[in-house]
């Protein structure tokens, strides 16, 4: 959802000094507003679903530069743009739109460079319709606003392909050490901040690859392997050293690392603890969390088995549990991978799923079956214990719960049998507990969650900053950037004090 | 990478590998593992922590070769690198004064219990080392083990050693001998714990087990180690891999080890016939 917060003074002074140089100013006049506003939203190529749904290769192929520069004109360049203010890192986004309307693409994408480290990811994965997009001042009047995520891929994809990114400015060497714990989406945008800043920075992360879950959980048809891998090579070219496989907790706690020198911390750890709903029969053969599904097949490459060692089910009837991100990135990887019937099974119904709307739609063209209003209560074995069948029930909405939405109230005698012979259970993560278990001063929440100070992300201990999704429980990417940025600018004034001294 | 310092047969199909990971060499302690990743296509997993030393900054694992993972492993030779070694994972074995403790181990789980013996050695423990071959030429790290306790004993098929049976028949042997047992921890196959951990239940004495899922991440993250522990699930990476044997679910254990049993077969297949083609 997007945050309603009051925008930073300095944020609107920036916007408002940019709006009003002479280049906006002109560019405006150039077309009219209502000429900009009978501009119909340009759609990005896609792959056909008979295509795609058999392979992992990505399914949006992105705008050309005629196409964005239309959809950069149906931006109006509001005086108050509202698609600021539902941006968790508050881009400049009209600057960086009207740079791709007169062809600045290079520009475009260091405007947003200066708040948000890894646009290729963010322009794929944001939940934009919930935030700038939802936002945008056009949407109120023609029903759908600018398609500014696409932009925002648009110009991050031609930097790539122009195969020159730009490096900005390294301030000099302050001599402090930050150790950064967890190569996820958090961890990787405070590296590149503090980099920048001048400090030394480590990553340490506990698998064999950088990324957290852009790497192990968001498959390859949704966000390429090889976007990941520039911005991390990017954070190598700033000085970033990365540590892979090494856990923090285990490996060396905390404290260990604070003797070893390092003078502040960011904990990035994430949501590294799957969910299960207790119920019968979760332990069965072919029962999945999503994390481990997804890490199989994104991480291990099990869907090149046998040339890759590891494996995965080949399920012909697959039901996922859930309605968010991480279920329709698992039911999408099982039609992929030959299931016959590939179906969400998710406890409310469509308009309460978490999950994008352009996944949602993606997948419903690739033949994905939904089954709203369901829940399952017990799962069946064979006679080698191996899932064969579930039992459901039906739900109907209730009064709405603490989140919001509708809350789903069981219908008394709706029980019914599903035949799958493979479950993905995708109902949500906690935060993963090996620092919080190995850092004894840490402050941790009821559900697990390092607790901080929101406006500083501060953590119980001093010098320690944690963001993400183990303060945050599962939640998005961007949300986790967007924490990391003020953790990195808190500590880089912590750490600008300490020198003082 | 970690670079391989050494890497041995000790006996038919079971080898040792020494790697150089001085942060994981501090960290160790008895009962724990490491995640291990033979070469960039491989697998994830697990291998319990034998022994480490400090000064080299090393740490020792023995494996039993069974699947492609361990295949590759067994060809791995001194200076080559490997790109996951990680760990120290999981929660150590507790490791207090017991009385008399009977250590149970077969095939990898000889080396695995080691390390736990040696501790518990240190805190003052009576020790009783029972170890299950099938053959007396399958007996690896005698002196090494011999040296921590108090009472070695070795079943083997070919009854060379001090009897044939396997060993919760031993163990029963025993227990029913009237020698006074405070704990016992077993390791080894599946079967051999669940064996031994049966044996013990009539008595009441206290059994640790130290399980052996599938494992992918080993950090918790992934659950594909869950095991049920009377009645609860648990991770076997983060909440184990030590639990209490008669509590432990075991034929659900026995069932989810077996989950990949014909891709097993494929991929080793598959490896052979790309790496020794005829």
């Amino acid at each position: 959802m997007a945050e309603k917060k009051e925008m930073q003074p300095e944020l609107k002074e920036t916007l408002r000094a940019e709006f009003n140089k002479d280049w906006r100013k002109e560019l405006r006049k150039s077309i009219p507003a209502k000429e900009r506003i009978k501009i119909s939203p340009q759609k990005m190529r896609e792959r056909s679903p008979e295509e795609r749904s058999k392979d992992f290769n990505e399914v949006n192929l992105g705008l050309d530069a005629e196409l964005a520069k239309k959809e950069a004109q149906r931006c109006l360049d509001c005086a108050n743009p509202g698609c600021v203010m539902g941006c968790p890192v508050g881009i400049d986004i009209p600057t960086f739109i009207k740079l791709i309307e007169i062809g600045d693409y290079v520009q475009s994408v260091r405007k947003i460079k200066e708040t948000n480290s890894l646009p290729a990811i963010c322009g794929r994965v944001c939940p934009q319709e919930v935030q700038c997009e939802e936002t945008c001042n056009i949407k109120k009047s023609k029903g759908e606003g600018v398609k500014i995520g696409n932009l925002e891929r648009f110009v991050s994809d031609y930097e790539s392909q122009q195969g020159e990114v730009f490096i900005p400015q390294i301030k000099p060497a302050s001599g402090k050490k930050v150790a950064v714990i967890g190569a996820g989406p958090a961890g990787l945008t405070v590296a590149g901040e503090m980099a920048r800043n001048g400090h030394k920075v480590t990553i340490f992360e506990a698998l064999h690859v950088s990324g957290g879950v852009l790497i192990y959980g968001i498959p390859e048809f949704r966000l390429p392997k090889r976007i990941l891998k520039s911005e991390v090579e990017y954070l190598e070219k700033l000085g970033v050293e990365l540590r892979e496989n090494f856990v923090v907790g285990l490996t060396a706690t905390l404290d260990d690392l604070k003797k070893d020198g390092y003078d502040a911390f960011f904990i990035g750890t994430g949501a590294g603890l799957p969910n299960f709903m207790r119920i019968p029969g979760e332990n069965l053969v072919g029962i999945y969390s999503a994390n481990e599904y997804l890490t199989r097949v994104n991480l291990m490459k099990a869907y090149e088995f046998p040339d890759y060692d590891t494996p995965v089910f080949l399920g012909k009837r697959v039901a996922v549990i859930g309605g968010g991100n991480v279920a329709m990135d698992s039911v999408r990887t099982a039609k992929r991978l030959g299931a016959e019937l590939a179906a969400i099974v998710y406890r409310r119904s469509r308009v309460e799923m978490p999950a994008r709307v352009e996944e949602v739609n993606h997948g419903e063209e690739e033949g994905i079956e939904f089954h709203f209003l369901t829940t399952p209560i017990r799962y069946i074995a064979d006679e080698k214990g191996r899932v064969k069948a579930m039992e459901c029930l039906r739900m109907e909405l209730g009064e709405p719960d603490s989140s919001g939405r509708r809350r789903p109230v069981p219908i008394e005698g709706s029980e019914f049998i599903m035949e799958v012979d493979m479950v993905v259970v995708a109902i949500g993560q906690s935060p993963n507990p090996l620092i919080p278990q190995t850092t004894p001063q840490l402050n941790v929440g009821k559900w697990g969650n390092v607790e901080v100070d929101w406006d500083t992300m501060a953590t119980s201990i001093e010098g320690v900053y944690a963001g993400g999704d183990i303060i945050r429980g599962g939640a998005t990417v961007i949300l986790a950037m967007g924490d990391a940025r003020v953790a990195a600018a808190e500590m880089h004034k912590y750490l600008s004090k300490r020198k003082k001294k | 990478m970690a670079k391989i310092l050494r890497r041995e047969r000790l006996v038919p199909n079971i080898h040792l590998l020494e790697v150089h990971a001085p942060e994981i060499a501090q960290k160790s302690k008895p009962g724990q593992f490491v995640i291990v990743m033979p070469d960039e296509k491989g697998e994830r997993i697990p291998l319990t922590i034998a022994d480490w030393d400090n000064k080299k900054g090393s740490v020792t694992s023995i494996f039993m070769v069974v699947g492609t993972s361990t295949h590759k492993l067994s060809l791995i030779e001194t200076d080559d690198e490997i790109p996951v070694f990680v760990g120290p994972l999981g929660k150590p074995s507790e490791i207090k004064k017991y009385g008399t403790v009977l250590l149970a181990g077969g095939c990898f789980g000889i080396a695995a219990i080691y390390p736990i013996a040696r501790a518990l050695k240190e805190k003052g423990n009576k020790i009783i080392t029972l170890l299950d071959v099938k053959a007396n030429y399958l007996l690896y790290w005698e002196e090494k083990l011999r040296a921590v306790s108090d009472q070695f004993l070795v079943s083997a098929r070919d009854s060379y050693y001090n009897c044939k049976d396997y060993i919760p028949k031993t163990l029963n042997n025993i227990i029913k001998k009237g020698s006074k047992i405070h704990k016992v921890i077993s390791i080894g196959c599946t079967y051999l714990m669940y064996t031994c951990s049966e044996a013990t239940k009539p008595h009441g004495i206290e059994t640790s087990v130290s399980l052996n899922p599938i494992m992918v991440d080993g950090t918790g993250m992934c659950g594909a180690c869950r095991v049920t522990i009377d009645g609860k699930t648990k991770f076997a990476c983060v909440d184990g891999p030590d639990f209490d044997g008669h509590l432990v679910d075991w034929e659900e254990l026995f069932s989810r080890r077996k989950s990949y049993f014909e891709d097993e077969i494929q991929s080793l297949c598959h490896w052979e016939k790309n790496n020794f083609p005829r």
